[in-house]
């Protein structure tokens, strides 16, 4: 209520320094030095545990992608053979691929696009007449067609002679194993950093109960009921945490929205595209967005259930 | 489990009754009162509140059965946090009353205890006599139907003790009852009522 409908009452100062009149002041006390702590502890642990779930995101969406980019891919690799035209084998191995059921489309390098690719080895001015370097076609797998690749290994390797095809199998399943590997990892730190923090936020929500054990006892006193008490504690413990989840929560989001519009800015450079390719756009999306928020939720109510769980624990103390 | 500091007790505290309850410090007055608070259960024997057998009561019950007992402790157990005014409305606020329902009363009780200037001020900033006031203000605002004071003039001058006794025989005169756990023989002096003498964990009445 506005001072302004309290005009009826006008203290008498003792002093000019008079404390200004107070009417329901929260039961719990705000501003404690163990609340502080505890909001620091929950912004902290926060912050932490949403690192943990952006990194593992961040894995997890690379790897997918990765392994989507790769796994629709496919090479046919000419290999230059004395008394052969090899660009006649690679427009008859386009042709062959190009009438296989399940492909979608086939681009054969050409002798240019093939001396580009080596130019950063090699140098520029190279001709590929003077060395046996394969010629490369790419090809590119229907979505969601399954072509038989006994089947094309077999025709390829029947009409054009020195034409192998990679399926890039080996790497795909190297890249699972890696991937996989990866992500257990980060699950495993963020299940231990949620342990973490939901210890830690329990420590602290005890130790800033502690201090308020005299108004636990004097609202006892008073009359009371153990839900009242219960109540007003876990409303007071459940803003403390929420103020120390969005600290956290905030600070995690604005660092990898900073991340993602950097990694954004530096795409155009040479660093920028091979660290995209690497670990993708680091932006975490809105999964990853969400799942921060619900991270501080949680900690908000687990720092709200510690609470009530101590006030209980107090009050049957007291009983 | 320890000695017993209490035995074979048998009394009754009439409605609208006045007693000092007394005896040697260690003799066990605070324990009494605090079995009279229900803060502290017997280990064995009865003890009945208002018709009701405290050790069949539920938490709630108790609760709401010490909404009807006014209690001053030794140690004041203000909140520091709160202005006097918010402590001395405590137990109205507890029970759910809006706050401009009381605010007159109050004040008025705390104008009466002579705290009228130190309304806003918070029990860290009170003289030990001014957190009694505070701490009696408080147990006695809702209109106890039994009032509890455990050394309530303890921290105050003789003058002042006698004018929070006279408030404890107005209240006794509305219709509570009073105990008043004290050693002051000067104070006991001062009103002719019963009184509950411990001694060796035993209580001798004196009507």
């Amino acid at each position: 209520m506005s001072e302004t409908v309290r005009s009826d009452f006008t203290p008498v100062p003792r002093v000019s320094a008079v404390p200004q009149p107070r009417y329901e002041t929260p039961l719990v006390p705000r501003n404690s030095i163990a609340g502080r702590a505890l909001v620091a502890v929950v912004a902290i642990m926060t912050f932490l545990a949403s690192l943990t779930t952006g990194g593992v995101i961040l894995v997890s969406k690379a790897a997918s992608e990765w392994q989507s980019d790769v796994s629709h891919e496919m090479t046919v690799q000419i290999i230059p053979a004395s008394g052969r035209d090899t660009d006649a084998d690679v427009a008859k191995a386009t042709a062959v691929v190009k009438n296989f059921p399940g492909i979608a489309d086939v681009q054969a390098y050409t002798r240019e696009q093939s001396a580009k690719l080596l130019e950063p080895w090699l140098g520029s001015g190279l001709t590929l007449d003077e060395l046996p370097v394969p010629r490369l076609i790419v090809v590119k797998v229907a979505r969601g067609a399954a072509p038989d690749l006994p089947q094309l290994r077999n025709d390829l390797t029947q009409q054009v002679p020195g034409a192998v095809l990679d399926d890039h199998r080996g790497w795909i399943d190297r890249m699972r194993t890696m991937s996989g590997t990866a992500i257990a990892i980060g699950v495993t730190i963020l299940v231990l950093m949620i342990a973490a923090t939901i210890l830690s936020v329990t420590f602290a929500t005890r130790g800033a109960m502690a201090t308020n054990k005299t108004v636990i006892e004097v609202l006892h006193f008073v009359g009371a009921k153990n839900r009242f008490i219960a109540e007003n504690f876990q409303r007071h413990f459940l803003l403390l945490g929420l103020e120390g989840g969005a600290i956290g929560g905030g600070a995690a989001v604005a660092l990898f929205a900073l991340a993602a519009g950097l990694s954004r800015w530096f795409g155009s450079t040479a660093g920028g595209e091979q660290t995209t390719a690497l670990f993708g756009s680091f932006a975490i999306g809105i999964g990853g967005y969400v799942a921060v928020l619900f991270q501080v939720f949680l900690i908000a109510g687990v720092t709200a259930f510690t609470s009530r769980h101590t006030v209980n624990s107090t009050l049957e103390m007291i009983d | 489990m320890g000695p017993e500091v209490l035995r074979d007790l048998t009394f009754r505290i009439e409605p609208h009754s006045f007693q000092f309850l007394t005896g040697p410090s260690g003799a066990g007055k605070t324990s009494l009162l605090r079995l009279l608070f229900l803060s502290l259960k017997p280990t064995r024997g009865l003890i009945t509140q208002f018709g009701h057998d405290v050790a069949t009561l539920s938490k709630d019950a108790v609760a709401t059965l010490r909404r009807r007992i006014g209690i001053v402790f030794q140690d004041f157990r203000l909140l520091d946090h709160m202005s006097t005014y918010e402590n001395v409305a405590l137990p109205l606020r507890v029970m759910g009353r809006p706050e401009d329902s009381y605010r007159e009363e109050v004040i008025e009780l705390l104008n009466w205890v002579g705290l009228g200037e130190r309304i806003w001020a918070l029990p860290p900033v009170l003289s030990g006599g001014e957190k009694q006031r505070a701490a009696i203000a408080r147990a006695v605002i809702a209109r106890p139907q039994l009032l509890l004071a455990d050394e309530p003039t303890g921290n105050v001058d003789p003058t002042l003790g006698q004018r929070l006794l006279r408030l404890f025989i107005e209240l006794n005169k509305s219709g509570t009852s009073v105990v008043i756990a004290t050693h002051d023989i000067a104070l006991m002096d001062q009103y002719d009522a019963r009184r509950l003498v411990l001694h060796d964990g035993r209580l001798h009445i004196y009507d």
